[in-house]
């Protein structure tokens, strides 16, 4: 049902785990659905400079939370933007017709971290500007 | 490959016993003949169906006369049930049944609604027990059937069989009882329980896939739904299915010294052992269904935090079979309906797993499962952020 390459990453998960003073989190999907996913990013130089993802669901969530944390890492913001879900189910090449919905999930949660990490830089020059 | 292979998933299916194979395999080609054929090879085979016939029927205290062979456990309740109501269908047009059927009920009741009969379906508790004064409050004049299962097949709970047939024969209300996860593993007689239709499956007591049972208490008609040449009293037509019918009685005897040799309460106290370690081992794991009055097979858990197909997974990388009420593993989006009808919450019930023991299960398999298990959820909790802060 699945292959080898989104097994592996299910056993072995890359970027796994909570990370402490990210610069942006996104959270999407809805326990009462059975898929939580939780990416967190460090934003250095405009590029994504580390992540880590957190995700309660299936096989196949947990899988294409591993693929797209790897998938973004190093990238620019406006490039990890442009990864789409189908990029994820190509890279885990493919997923169950059923399950496609946990790569789409993986593209939301890129881009919930990154809208975060922009509305949190927003806000604080606003607050510098209104210091000054 | 695992270390160790354990499975536990004998609620789906279970492995034909070695002496029940044996049973079956002169049927095959060398006694291959047609039970309906007039000469020698025709009457070898009818003695043998007539021979499994008498042991399925021992089983469950029933007369031989009383059993129809089918070619599944979900045929079976579709002969009850649709057979049944197509014949009463003039004395009234309500039927009723339970939230939480197996699907060839469910179902089977889904079509007589869209034949524009009037379905009432019984609430269950949080242990998945059907009330018996709910029946009794739930049956009306025009009520033709009632339809529930023995023990369910997802958390085990073990319903008032006796007490709701003594409540379906006080109002003039047929019943059925979907038995394929009881027939074999709890012991029961049907006349002392005064039922009128059972269905029961042989690949859930060690015998072969393919072949299913009704019983039918003498005197109840039914219509069939397979026509043809008449075969078993006419209710189920097609040249019967020997070798398979030959292993469900040989499978059937073995239930039989299953039950009477203390192998079934040893199957028992193993279920408790694991229920008692998953519980206490695990934070946030609780036993779904009745406490006591459950399957001696089975086991079954909600696990906080957690989804149940990513623990499944792991637990068969680890050479262990189970299952799970999940939608991941449903192909749906929906968790089980049975899980739902006893009020646990969508995201409670993702996290649901079973564990069904069988007769070669040992303490050492349990210990297997057991420490798996632990390790599983802790790795799978450390990725989950519903589980962040308790870390």
């Amino acid at each position: 049902m699945y292959t080898e390459k989104v097994m592996e990453l299910f056993m072995n998960p890359k970027n796994a785990g909570r990370m402490e003073d990210p610069d942006g989190v996104g959270e999407v999907g809805n326990p009462r659905c059975g898929d939580i996913m939780k990416i967190y990013i460090k934003v250095k130089d405009d590029r994504i400079a580390d992540i880590s993802f957190e995700t309660f669901g299936c096989a196949s969530a947990i899988a294409s939370s591993s693929m797209v944390t790897e998938m973004v890492k190093g990238l620019t913001l406006d490039e990890a933007l442009a990864i789409s879900n189908r990029d994820v189910v190509n890279a885990l090449g493919g997923l169950p017709p059923q399950k496609v919905h946990c790569s789409l999930l993986a593209e939301e949660g890129i881009q919930a971290a990154i809208e975060d990490y922009r509305a949190k830089q927003k806000a604080k020059a606003g607050a510098a500007v209104s210091k000054s | 490959m695992a270390e160790r292979q354990v499975y536990m998933d004998h609620s789906a299916t279970t492995a034909v016993d070695r002496g029940v194979l044996e049973a079956m395999l002169p049927f095959f080609s060398e006694e291959y003949g047609n039970p309906n054929s007039l000469h020698a090879w025709g009457r070898r085979a009818r003695k043998a169906v007539n021979e499994a016939r008498e042991k399925v029927a021992a089983l469950i205290g029933a007369d031989a006369s009383e059993v129809i062979f089918t070619g599944a456990g979900s045929e079976a309740d579709n002969l009850a049930i649709k057979g049944s109501t197509s014949l009463r269908k003039d004395k009234g047009r309500h039927v009723i049944t339970t939230a939480i059927e197996h699907h060839a009920v469910m179902d089977a009741f889904g079509w007589l609604d869209k034949q524009g009969f009037d379905v009432t379906v019984l609430p269950v508790d949080d242990k998945a027990m059907v009330s018996v004064a709910d029946l009794e409050k739930a049956i009306r004049p025009e009520t033709i059937l009632f339809s529930m299962m023995f023990a369910n097949n997802e958390v085990g709970t073990i319903q008032p069989v006796a007490e709701a047939a003594k409540v379906c024969r006080d109002r003039g209300v047929l019943f059925h009882v979907d038995g394929v996860q009881a027939a074999g593993h709890v012991p029961f007689n049907v006349r002392d329980l005064g039922v009128d239709m059972l269905t029961m499956s042989a690949h859930k007591m060690y015998g072969p896939k393919g072949v299913g049972a009704l019983y039918l208490r003498k005197g109840v008609k039914v219509e069939p739904i397979v026509h043809g040449g008449g075969q078993e009293r006419g209710l189920r037509s097609g040249t019967e299915n020997t070798a398979g019918i030959v292993g469900f009685g040989a499978a059937a005897e073995l239930a039989v010294k299953r039950l009477a040799d203390g192998s079934v309460d040893e199957e028992a106290r193993l279920r408790d052992l694991l229920i008692k370690k998953v519980t206490s081992s695990i934070e946030e794991a609780f036993l779904t269904g009745h406490p006591t009055r459950r399957l001696p097979f089975l086991a079954s858990f909600c696990i906080g935090s957690l989804e149940g197909e990513s623990m499944l997974l792991r637990l068969d990388a680890a050479g262990i079979g189970a299952s799970s009420g999940s939608a991941c593993t449903s192909g749906s989006l929906e968790p089980s309906h049975v899980l739902l009808a006893m009020g646990l919450a969508h995201e409670v019930a993702h996290g649901s797993l079973r564990f069904s023991l069988g007769k070669d299960t040992t303490e050492e398999d349990i210990v297997y499962v057991a420490e798996n298990l632990e390790r599983i959820v802790a790795d799978l909790r450390a990725l989950s952020p519903l589980w962040k802060t308790r870390g």
